[in-house]
C-alpha cells in the first residue's frame, strides 16, 4: 500500500500525470457531447472543468501543480490563435460584399456586450478585479486571457466567463432570433460569434452552414475588437 | 505539417515582437492572426498549404480551453458570494448582445436596400 502512495506522491508532483489527465477528462467529455446528439448544453470543456476540478480538490492538489502538467496545452492557444487567420481569408469575400451591416453588427453586438455584462454586475455589487473580469467575456479565450491581464482582471476567472457566456450564447440565439425575427443566416450567425465565440459558432454550424461561416467571422472580428476597444473602455468607465 | 505549426508560431513571435516594440495592448498571437490573414490574402497560394494543418489545429481549440478553466478551482471559495451576480450579469449580456447585434444587421441591411438572405 505504502508503494502505491509513493508513487502517486512521485507522479503527482510531475507533470506527465496532469497533461494525461487533462487530455482523458476532454476525451470523457468530448464522448458525453457524442452520446448527448452534440447538443449545445453538453460542453466537453465544461465537462472537463468538472472533473478535473474534482479531482484537483479531492487529491488536494494545488493549481499551480496542475498548471505543471497543462502548461503544454494552454501553451498551443497562442499558434491556435495565429490559425484564425486562415478562415478569415477563406471567408474574405462573402465579408467583403456584406462589410456595412457586418461592421455595424460588430460594434454594436461588441459594446452591448462589454456595456450590459459592466453595467448589470455593476448593479448587482461586483467591484474591482471581478468586474473587469468580465469586459472580455464574449471574446475568444486566448484573446480574453491576454485583454483580461492587460485591464487588471483576473485571467483564470475570465476563462470560466468565457466559456460560460459561449455555452449560453449557443443555448439562447436559435430561440432568440426566432422571437426577434431575424431571418438572415448571416446576421443570425455573425451576431452568435459576436457575443458568444467558438462555441456560439459551433452552434450556428449546427443550425446552417452559412450561419456558422459568419458566426466564426464574428468570432475573429470580435477577438480583434475587443483587444483594441476593451482598455479603451475601462479607461473611460473605470 | 511541422513547417506549417512552425509558421503559426513564427507569426505569434512576430506579434509578441511587434506588441513590445510598439508598446501595443495586444496579445501578440491577434497581431500574428491578422498579419498572416494579411499575407494569405496577399499570397494565396500559401493558403492553399496551410488550411488544412489550420482546420486540424481549430478542431481541437475547445481541448485548449482547458487547462485555464481549471483555473476556476481557485474561485470555488468566492461562488457563493460572486457566483450569483456573475451569472446575471452573464445571461443578461449574452441576450442583449446577440439580439442588438441580429437587430443591427438586419435594419442596416435594409437600410442598404439589401434583400434579407436564406429565409427560414
Amino acid at each position: 500500500m505504502s508503494d502505491i502512495l509513493d508513487i502517486w506522491s512521485y507522479l503527482a508532483e510531475g507533470q506527465l500525470l496532469w497533461l494525461s489527465a487533462t487530455i482523458i477528462a476532454y476525451l470523457i467529455g468530448d464522448w458525453f457531447f457524442r452520446l448527448s446528439g452534440a447538443k449545445p448544453w453538453v460542453n466537453p470543456v465544461l465537462i472537463s472543468m468538472v472533473l478535473l476540478s474534482t479531482l484537483l480538490t479531492v487529491t488536494d492538489t494545488s493549481y499551480r501543480t496542475y498548471f505543471e502538467g497543462a502548461q503544454f496545452i494552454h501553451f498551443i492557444l497562442g499558434p491556435a490563435t495565429v490559425a484564425l487567420a486562415v478562415p478569415l481569408w477563406q471567408n474574405w469575400q462573402k465579408v467583403k460584399s456584406a462589410a456595412v451591416p457586418l461592421i455595424a453588427a460588430l460594434f454594436v453586438g461588441s459594446m452591448v456586450a462589454m456595456g450590459s455584462a459592466v453595467a448589470i454586475g455593476a448593479a448587482m455589487g461586483l467591484r474591482g478585479d471581478v468586474l473587469l473580469s468580465l469586459v472580455p467575456k464574449s471574446a475568444t479565450s486566448p484573446v480574453a486571457i491576454g485583454v483580461s491581464e492587460a485591464i487588471g482582471g483576473l485571467p483564470t476567472l475570465t476563462v470560466a466567463l468565457v466559456l460560460i457566456t459561449g455555452v449560453i450564447g449557443a443555448v439562447v440565439t436559435t430561440p432568440l432570433n426566432n422571437m426577434l425575427g431575424i431571418r438572415d443566416y448571416r446576421g443570425r450567425g455573425f451576431a452568435t460569434g459576436v457575443a458568444a465565440h467558438g462555441i456560439g459558432t459551433a452552434r450556428a454550424f449546427q443550425v446552417h452552414g452559412t450561419a456558422g461561416a459568419f458566426a466564426g467571422i464574428g468570432m475573429v472580428l470580435n477577438a480583434i475588437l475587443t483587444a483594441i476597444a476593451a482598455p479603451i473602455f475601462v479607461q473611460l468607465f473605470f | 505539417m511541422i513547417i506549417h505549426l512552425a509558421m503559426f508560431l513564427g507569426f505569434q513571435l512576430l506579434g509578441e515582437v511587434i506588441a513590445r516594440v510598439f508598446m501595443l495592448q495586444l496579445p501578440g498571437p491577434v497581431i500574428g492572426m491578422v498579419l498572416l490573414a494579411a499575407l494569405l490574402l496577399a499570397r494565396p497560394s500559401l493558403g492553399e498549404k496551410i488550411k488544412d494543418t489550420a482546420s486540424h489545429v481549430l478542431s481541437y481549440l475547445s481541448l485548449l480551453y482547458v487547462p485555464a478553466g481549471v483555473g476556476i478551482v481557485q474561485y470555488i471559495d468566492q461562488v457563493s458570494e460572486i457566483g450569483f451576480p456573475l451569472a446575471v450579469a452573464l445571461v443578461g449580456s449574452t441576450i442583449l448582445a446577440i439580439g442588438a447585434g441580429s437587430l443591427t444587421y438586419k435594419h442596416v441591411n435594409r437600410l442598404l436596400g439589401e434583400a434579407d438572405e436564406t429565409p427560414l
